[in-house]
């Protein structure tokens, strides 16, 4: 089943060249096989999943169609599930079993999506780099000695290792495009509010985005197609229309003006990863693209916008896990949540608000004005999704500020609230490394359009790991 | 000193071990160090920005809904009566 994607697995799944059941099985073996090297999933479902299968077969015999019919997933632990452990990846939630099924959760089942099990995290989506786990670390799959990226680092393993066709994942500030990158899968920040919120553990409200992982462009778009759209428990779901995103995917780059940021194009960009973005960039341009120079100049205060705006929330969010209603109480805690409420506990406290967490917001509304700018000017914005390759692990855990500082270059579109694309570039040194495509709100149909032509050309997603 | 620990602590309702308190204030302190740079900029008359999805207002019908039933709700919980069970507000009563 090497190199399977979802839309080959759909296509064997209805000449019944394949069953769902044979299909969930070989999946469950390769997890049951590599999770323990690579701590990719924190529960796995077989049962569960085992059941879906067959149902789903007994709807293929019966010739129904939905988008994900049979297909093995995998869950990020910090989306709810009925009667499924749900832990945030923290020790406060070791125990909880989830209440209800988020948004998201309900619509895959509805698609015929089998859900595998809830993968491994950062504990409560706070990190970079996967370390920060009480289950403990992701590794890469690519080499073990490294990180996989973070938060969401159990699902883009789980799909780069053949552990699922397509697994979800959360970003608040890049913790879906930054992992993506680092594990050589396709991974999408919709924009804010394109796919609903509810049920899926708040980190921080005004940020937190619902995305997922896939081999390809093309998965990624079949994906959204069942997760977006506006529903009555996220009240921040504006009723935009969700288009047939695989329409227009074979749309080209012609004609196409992509924005390269000189303030992405830095000291601290690795040589190697600014002369790989060139080339990708010196490609489009082959294929008839324009590349522009443009400026967003608030991004070098994104990080600190960020780190303001987002402990805040997070301080907001997390008062909730007192153990009353379910759960350990706070002694449970880590430290690096515990860093983060007092941080935001701080910015928001009396005497502090306006110079920290108001001028945040005014900065805010900055960058928001650099994006509205620069897509005046072009219509999307390519960029390395990480300045540096995946580090090796514990290299940054001792040091907070650095590990925030990976994020450099994609906390700037959670902000903002645009969507972004990671797409696999190329390897360095025999890791994997992405590029981010950047749009304004609501042009997922266009960022797919992009990478699609790219990954048909350049199919670095072919590359999987050797475990 | 740039942040009390200890009252920043109760603000937030944690407890931080004594042993702690110097690591969480080096730490917090540098990155508060380093957010300042945000001075830097000169937000005179900018306005705020909270929130990006350009919604405003956004409500429901006000007509009671099927909800989680109380099992659901309280089986993980400890209970008293089929309530949650909590400390008590006032100590002498």
């Amino acid at each position: 089943m090497n190199n399977l994607t979802i839309k080959e697995a759909r296509r064997q799944l209805k000449a019944r060249e394949i069953s769902s059941v044979e299909l969930t099985k070989s999946y469950l073996e390769t997890i049951k096989k590599h999770n323990e090297q690579l701590n990719a999933f924190i529960t796995i479902t077989e049962k569960e999943a085992l059941a879906q299968a067959e149902e789903a077969d007994k709807r293929i015999a019966k010739d129904e169609s939905t988008p994900l019919l049979g297909i093995p997933i995998a869950l990020k632990d910090l989306y709810m599930t009925k009667d499924i452990k749900t832990t945030a990846g923290s020790r406060v939630l070791e125990n909880y079993i989830g209440q209800y099924d988020a948004t998201t959760v309900m619509l895959l089942k509805k698609a015929g999506a089998v859900i595998l099990g809830k993968t491994n995290l950062d504990a409560w989506a706070h990190g970079s780099s996967g370390e920060n786990s009480d289950f403990g670390p992701t590794k890469n799959p690519y080499n073990t000695e490294y990180v996989p990226g973070g938060s969401s680092s159990g699902s883009p393993v789980a799909v780069a290792a053949e552990m699922a066709l397509a697994a979800s994942g959360t970003d608040t500030g890049g913790s879906i495009r930054l992992p993506a990158s680092f594990c050589n899968v396709v991974g999408l920040k919709p924009t804010y509010g394109r796919v609903s919120r509810y049920g899926v553990i708040a980190m921080a409200s005004s940020l937190d985005s619902i995305g997922h992982f896939t081999k390809t462009v093309e998965d990624n778009a079949m994906y959204l197609q069942v997760t977006a759209g506006s529903y009555p428990h996220d009240g921040t779901t504006p009723p935009v229309s969700v288009p047939e995103y695989i329409k227009n995917i074979n749309a080209g780059v012609k004609g196409l003006k992509i924005g390269v940021p000189k303030e992405y194009f830095i000291e601290g960009l690795d040589p190697r990863i600014k002369e790989l973005t060139d080339k990708t960039l010196k490609w489009y341009e082959g294929q008839g693209a324009e590349l522009i120079e443009i400026s967003l100049p608030h991004t070098p205060y994104a990080i600190e916008v960020y780190y303001i705006i987002q402990t805040a929330e997070v301080s907001s969010n997390l008062a909730r896990y007192t153990g009353v209603r379910y759960g350990h109480d706070r002694r449970y805690l880590g430290d690096e949540a515990k860093r983060r409420i007092m941080l935001g506990t701080y910015v928001l406290s009396a005497g502090y608000y306006d110079a920290y967490y108001k001028k945040a917001m005014q900065v805010r509304t900055l960058l928001k004005k650099d994006f509205e700018e620069a897509f005046k000017k072009v219509n999307v914005i390519i960029t390395p999704a990480s300045p540096t390759l995946p580090w090796k692990l514990g290299e940054k855990t001792d040091d907070p500020l650095a590990m925030y500082l990976s994020d450099i270059f994609t906390v700037h579109a959670n902000l903002v609230g645009v969507p972004g694309l990671s797409v696999p570039m190329g390897f360095i040194n025999g890791l994997p490394v992405g590029m981010q495509i950047l749009g304004p709100h609501f042009s997922e149909e266009k960022l797919f359009q992009v990478g699609h032509a790219f990954e048909l050309a350049n199919p670095v997603w072919k590359e999987r790991p050797s475990l | 000193m740039k942040i009390n620990i200890p009252h920043i602590a109760k603000l937030a309702n944690l407890t931080i071990a004594k042993d702690q308190e110097s690591m969480f204030e080096t730490q917090l302190s540098s990155i508060l160090t380093y957010i300042e740079r945000l001075n830097e900029i000169d937000t005179t008359g900018v306005e705020e920005t909270s929130q990006v999805t350009g919604l405003e207002n956004v409500t429901r019908e006000d007509k009671s809904l099927p909800s989680m039933p109380q099992e659901d709700a309280i089986f993980q919980a400890t209970t008293y009566n089929s309530f949650f069970a909590v400390k008590g507000v006032f100590e002498n009563e």
